[in-house]
């Protein structure tokens, strides 16, 4: 045991240094995020603000009168935007992908097997091989530049209904068989039998989607035109790219599109850890 | 129709009408699309559009852009996944020794950065790649290095893109590695040390042979993800210094949504997706070697 010792603290001191070393930049994101304007871009680069300013947040998202034209970085729009667009698709993901997941699961239908395979094989087309006929597809139906533009795509959950499928695998046939003979419909046996066994498997999904959501930044990128309607990765891109100068400015843009999806990742992270290992696990 | 059946595509029909009008549909589109010389004009007026057959493909070839934009995809992945996967394997290595205590705290924080926006984490490490005053050249300072100016040129702002991704995504195979590490047997492990076994000798002969479907598997599945490589450019480079970052992704996104030139873009579209399939009919062929084995 003596021997071991010296082992252990260095494999911990390793793991304690890496960890350090991978939440530095977030943590440095927030600090410079606090200096005053212009403090970081002077060598020798500042660790530490001189004092902790709250000028960039307010520059960033306060609607200010420059020469009597109203101005802003339309950054709270934007974080309006990602939380009704993430919180919508979720929801409606929810709704569409459970009972799918269920049915693909437990119910006998004709075509379910051949259904099933289609699915699983195209898992292998990237999503951006759709994107330019979906983009003419949705100027057609007047979607572009539109909430429903951007919610629609993520809404076609393939991986979804294959994630619910193998978790509700696992149900019982016999629980089911038992409510039917009771002579619960179908509807009934699914919400009140079936669904509270998935919850776990549910909240999980419900963070993959939300988080997914959230981060997307191609599609958006593409379909939305209106500033108006700007995700906060792209109406961060978008200021990024004028304003490659001001750092602390854009580490309080980084803050504010982080800070809510790692806290949630955070409170929630036993389920969100757990699902990616029932989500390797093939199809 | 049984009751069951009926409730089955209830329960079914709503989500699979929505894959089949933004998936199914766009992707039998994407071919069409790609053998049509659809640009702008089109865009205005569906009689400009006319048939070109394989023209797109023939004019993306002779593009030298075209060229580059692989060749720094194929760059991207060649670095890219060793360096991911022999950081996801070796942190995971690290985290599975006995004697690291705290375990599930490291796990969340070494995993944090997977959850954030790409588009934001671009924008901080371009921060810290900075040539007069980031971190990292300050880093490089006190070990008395000179400053690199990592993103403003061309030999080293793909390493230093992949430094940002491999932060970025190393976490996710480290769960996924660490749960197959915890499969290894432990009494073949137990056997080998009695023999005499080293570190090294246990790691090739018993770990290694336990986890590597699991490893092929991930660097498969991280090939695909680098030959998709978009934002960190967009945000970081704009596709340069000199072009040097410009991605198959990129270069698609510009053709198609810059110049609007949509048949064009479809046909790098289609040469992605061929190097996708191929990619996974690879790992399929892998996935059936190592079930006979």
């Amino acid at each position: 045991m003596a021997l071991m010792k010296p082992r252990a603290i260095l494999a911990n001191t390793l793991v304690a240094l890496l960890t350090a070393l991978t939440i530095a930049p977030l943590l440095y994101m927030v600090i410079v995020s606090f200096m005053p304007r212009g403090e970081s871009s002077n060598p020798p680069t500042p660790l530490w603000p001189s004092h902790w300013s709250m000028e960039n947040y307010h520059e960033l998202l306060v609607r200010r009168l420059i020469d009597g034209a109203w101005f802003d970085y339309r950054i709270v729009p934007a974080l309006f935007n990602s939380i009704a667009i993430a919180a919508i698709s979720t929801l409606l993901g929810l709704l569409l992908t459970v009972p799918a997941g269920y049915a693909f699961a437990k119910l006998r239908f004709r075509g379910r097997e051949r259904l099933l395979k289609i699915l699983i094989a195209s898992l292998v087309v990237p999503g951006q091989v759709a994107m330019l006929p979906l983009f003419l597809i949705f100027k057609q139906l007047g979607l572009v530049n539109s909430y429903a533009g951007v919610i629609l795509p993520s809404l076609a959950g393939i991986f979804a209904i294959l994630f619910v499928r193998q978790a509700t695998l696992a149900i019982p046939d016999e629980m089911i068989d038992a409510a039917r003979i009771d002579g619960a419909s179908e509807a009934r046996i699914f919400v009140t039998i079936v669904l509270p066994l998935l919850t776990p498997i549910v909240v999980t999904l419900a963070l993959f989607m939300f988080l997914g959501s959230w981060n997307d930044f191609l599609w958006p990128l593409i379909v939305l035109a209106d500033q108006h309607l700007y995700t906060l990765p792209v109406a961060v891109a978008a200021i990024a790219r004028e304003h490659s100068a001001d750092g602390e400015l854009m580490m309080a843009a980084a803050v504010v599109t982080t800070m809510p999806v790692l806290l949630l990742f955070l409170a929630m992270q036993r389920y969100y850890l757990t699902g990616l290992l029932g989500g390797s696990v093939k199809g | 129709m049984t009751r069951q059946e009926r409730a089955a595509w209830l329960f079914s029909a709503p989500v699979l009408a929505i894959i089949a009008l933004v998936f199914v549909l766009p992707t039998a589109l994407a071919m069409a699309l790609s053998v049509t010389d659809y640009s702008i004009y089109a865009l205005a007026d569906w009689a400009n559009l006319r048939f070109v057959g394989l023209g797109n493909f023939i004019d993306l070839f002779s593009t030298p852009l075209f060229w580059r934009a692989i060749g720094n995809t194929a760059l991207f992945a060649l670095l890219g996944v060793p360096i991911a996967i022999g950081a996801s394997l070796a942190v995971a290595l690290l985290l599975n020794d006995a004697t690291v205590r705290w375990k599930p705290l490291w796990r969340v924080l070494l995993f944090a950065p997977d959850v954030t926006s790409i588009v934001a984490t671009a924008v901080v490490w371009r921060f810290l790649f900075n040539e007069r005053s980031g971190l990292i050249n300050r880093a490089l300072a006190t070990v008395g290095a000179a400053p690199v100016d990592w993103l403003g040129n061309p030999h080293t702002s793909i390493p230093a893109i992949l430094i940002f991704v491999t932060w970025k995504i190393f976490g996710y195979n480290m769960i996924v590695f660490t749960a197959a590490l915890s499969a290894v047997p432990q009494d073949l492990m137990e056997a080998a040390r009695l023999d005499g076994a080293g570190h090294w000798g246990r790691f090739r002969h018993v770990t290694l042979p336990a986890i590597g479907p699991t490893l092929l598997l991930a660097a498969v599945m991280s090939v695909a993800g680098f030959l998709q490589i978009f934002a960190e450019p967009y945000v970081m480079t704009l596709g340069g210094p000199a072009q040097s970052t410009t991605t198959i992704l990129y270069f698609m996104f510009d053709e198609g949504f810059k110049w609007w030139n949509l048949g064009q873009a479809s046909a790098v579209a289609f040469v992605l997706f061929l190097m996708i399939l191929a990619l996974t009919m690879f790992q399929t062929w892998i996935g059936r070697r190592y079930e006979w084995l």
